[in-house]
């Protein structure tokens, strides 16, 4: 259980005054030149040491990653720093709450990671829809130009310009490849990895792409020392956390919580229990639409970090909990996600392009009970076929979400099957190839 | 992925007001030199937002014009990216979150109000006020259900403060953005259970 003592966002909820004169009172933007001055070999390495793993779903070491950046900067191709807050993951909404109540975070956590890793430019992706939230975070970014925090000859001594830049309407631009092609003005087609971006990034220049939540931590975890980040959480699980909690529980909220907190207790202590009585609970989606969900009887004293819910074939992610209670039809909620990632997909390459709408339709005819038993294997072999096969990871996360369905609930799609034998539909269904 | 064309009937022209231009200019200059195409995005969105939230294909046009991109690396934009509105829409364009989270907590009913009030998706409403889509997840799961209407989501809805928003909106009454239960973001309902320290209970 975290004290209010260890927690970063100190407004995420919007109470305090959003204002820079607000987030420097609750801390932001103190004593940020010695931070810088420490340079930028130990900031990387103090990143590192403290252990925090990126937080937009992947989990990779942040400090690792900004190690990638070439050492030396070519003067033909600078460096650059990009903001992923494309935040379109189903259950996650945490992104939203920093820009939008404590944007004084990002903003100086931008431009410390933009020093540690060689770039004087930054630009922070919103997603189209989030309009009011984008408007705040320019407001912050104005307040931190117009005292002199930022910007071309700034207090800190390392003149840096910080952009924010929005999309509109697509979950694949939250893809780092994808993003940076939108951010070019294109179509937000991921590509082929390698190159890695700090080879080859944003107009072909070293680039880093990292999460709101990620960058937003970072001047915390600098100012209170890496080991009091990596003393929180099970070992190489570290720090705090966003939990954004919804579906049937009752009372749904954000919350920044310890890493590895079990389940049951981020539930009873922040959510006022699962709806309905421990009892009724029937299974988790522990990190966002793209990892498999967990039954309840695996769920609920499972530790909320990277490794403990990898080991149950799920994953962290991005940390949004969705919760679903037994009143769930919970074919019908997997198959929702299945025309999610139809609908996102960008349609560059075959598998995902012609997978996701065949899953999709097969999806469907589970949901109905409208198909023989054994297509559930032949299902669960397409996603196969579609996983691993891909350009980007949204094939993966099409298929995964499918493979814990039939993995743990393969007899409630038999029992569908069942009763829609036993009544079925007196007019064959026609169903468009689209 | 889907297919989405422009609309059947296009006006004659469009151009971007002086204000537009101004503000394009100053876009334009948060990239590099060279790199104007990077403004497309916001150039289009503003073209929308001028020409009564979507996007005609003059519009499209002007912003290659502006741009000095070719009028396909444009059109493949405005096609691509969902939130560009093809077609006309209603003064109030409902965009209704389906994806499971909001499902899972009553997107369903709210689907059937706006099939009985405003009709099949996409059809803009005879008095002109509404159109509606299901889109995607839109990023507000812990208020869930939620809509995004024009430029502002309202959240934690229920068939009966959803009933209540549309009835003020088609009015003209005053409404509140955001929760429709009051919260002022995504704090737990009924009391604050962190940052406690700092802000007590979280009531108002």
């Amino acid at each position: 259980m975290l004290s209010d003592a260890d927690r970063i966002f100190t407004n995420l909820y919007g109470l305090g005054d959003r204002s820079l004169v607000g987030a420097k009172k609750r801390g932001n933007w103190d004593g940020t030149k010695a931070l810088l001055a420490r340079g930028r070999d130990k900031i990387i390495a103090e990143v590192k040491e403290s252990g925090l793993r990126g937080r937009g779903g992947a989990g990779f070491s942040t400090g690792m990653k900004w190690s990638f950046m070439p050492k030396e900067i070519d003067p033909k191709r600078p460096h650059y720093l990009v903001i992923n807050a494309d935040e379109s993951e189903p259950g996650t909404c945490k992104d939203r709450e920093i820009m939008r109540n404590d944007p004084h975070t990002l903003v100086e956590g931008a431009l410390i990671a933009s020093f540690a890793m060689g770039a004087h430019a930054c630009y922070i992706y919103v997603r189209g829809e989030f309009i009011a939230e984008r408007v705040a975070l320019q407001k912050a970014v104005d307040e931190a130009y117009e005292a002199n925090l930022i910007g071309k000859n700034n207090i800190h001594g390392y003149p840096f310009d910080l952009y924010v830049h929005h999309g509109a309407g697509a979950y694949i631009c939250g893809e780092e490849t994808a993003l940076i092609e939108s951010l070019e003005g294109k179509k937000g087609m991921p590509r082929l990895k390698p190159p890695f971006p700090a080879n080859v990034g944003l107009y072909g220049c070293p680039t880093t792409v990292n999460n709101v939540e990620s960058i937003a931590v970072v001047p915390t975890i600098l100012r209170r020392g890496p080991s009091w980040f990596a003393g929180i959480g099970k070992p190489n699980n570290a720090g705090t956390k966003l939990f954004c909690i919804s579906g049937h529980v009752n009372t749904p909220c954000n919350v920044e919580e310890a890493m590895s907190i079990p389940f049951r207790e981020l539930i009873d202590r922040h959510c006022g229990g699962v709806r309905g009585g421990w009892d009724n609970l029937l299974a988790v989606i522990p990190g966002g639409s793209s990892v498999r969900l967990v039954p309840s009887h695996q769920i609920v004293d499972c530790p909320m970090d990277f490794d403990s819910l990898s080991k149950l074939g799920s994953g962290l992610g991005t940390a949004a909990v969705i919760v679903m209670d037994k009143s769930t039809d919970i074919i019908r909620a997997i198959a929702r996600l299945s025309y999610f990632y139809k609908h996102e997909s960008c349609g560059q390459c075959t598998p995902c392009r012609e997978g996701t709408g065949w899953m999709y339709r097969v999806m469907q005819r589970m949901v109905e009970g409208r198909a023989h038993k054994k297509e559930i294997d032949m299902l669960f072999d397409v996603t196969k076929q579609v996983e691993g096969h891909t350009i980007c990871a949204l094939g993966d996360a099409a298929a995964w979400p499918i493979q814990g369905l039939i993995n743990h609930f393969r007899d409630v799609i038999e029992t569908r099957i069942d009763q829609y034998a036993a009544n079925p539909h007196p007019d064959p269904v026609r169903v468009a190839a689209e | 992925m889907s297919v989405r064309r422009l609309a059947d009937n296009q006006p004659e022209n469009f151009e971007f007001t002086p204000e537009n231009n101004a503000w394009l200019a100053k876009q334009i200059a948060k990239y590099p030199d060279g790199r104007q195409a990077s403004a497309v995005v916001p150039a289009l969105w503003q073209a929308q937002k001028q020409n009564d939230y979507w996007l005609p294909q003059k519009a499209i046009e002007a912003v290659a014009e502006a741009l000095g991109m070719p009028y396909i690396r444009v059109l493949e934009i405005a096609t691509f990216y969902t939130m560009f509105n093809l077609e006309p829409v209603g003064k109030f364009y409902v965009q209704l979150c389906g994806t499971t989270p909001c499902m899972l907590t009553g997107s369903d009913d709210l689907i059937k109000v706006l099939e009985r009030r405003v009709g099949p998706q996409k059809k803009v409403s005879a008095d002109g006020l509404f159109s509606w889509l299901e889109v995607e997840c839109l990023g507000a799961c812990c208020n869930a259900p939620m809509v995004q209407i024009n430029d502002d989501f309202y959240e934690d809805l229920t068939i009966e403060n959803f009933e209540k928003l549309l009835d003020d909106l088609a009015m003209g009454r005053p409404v509140t953005i955001g929760s429709q239960k009051g919260r002022v973001s995504s704090e737990p309902e009924g009391g604050l259970t962190s940052l406690t320290s700092l802000y007590g209970d979280g009531k108002k």
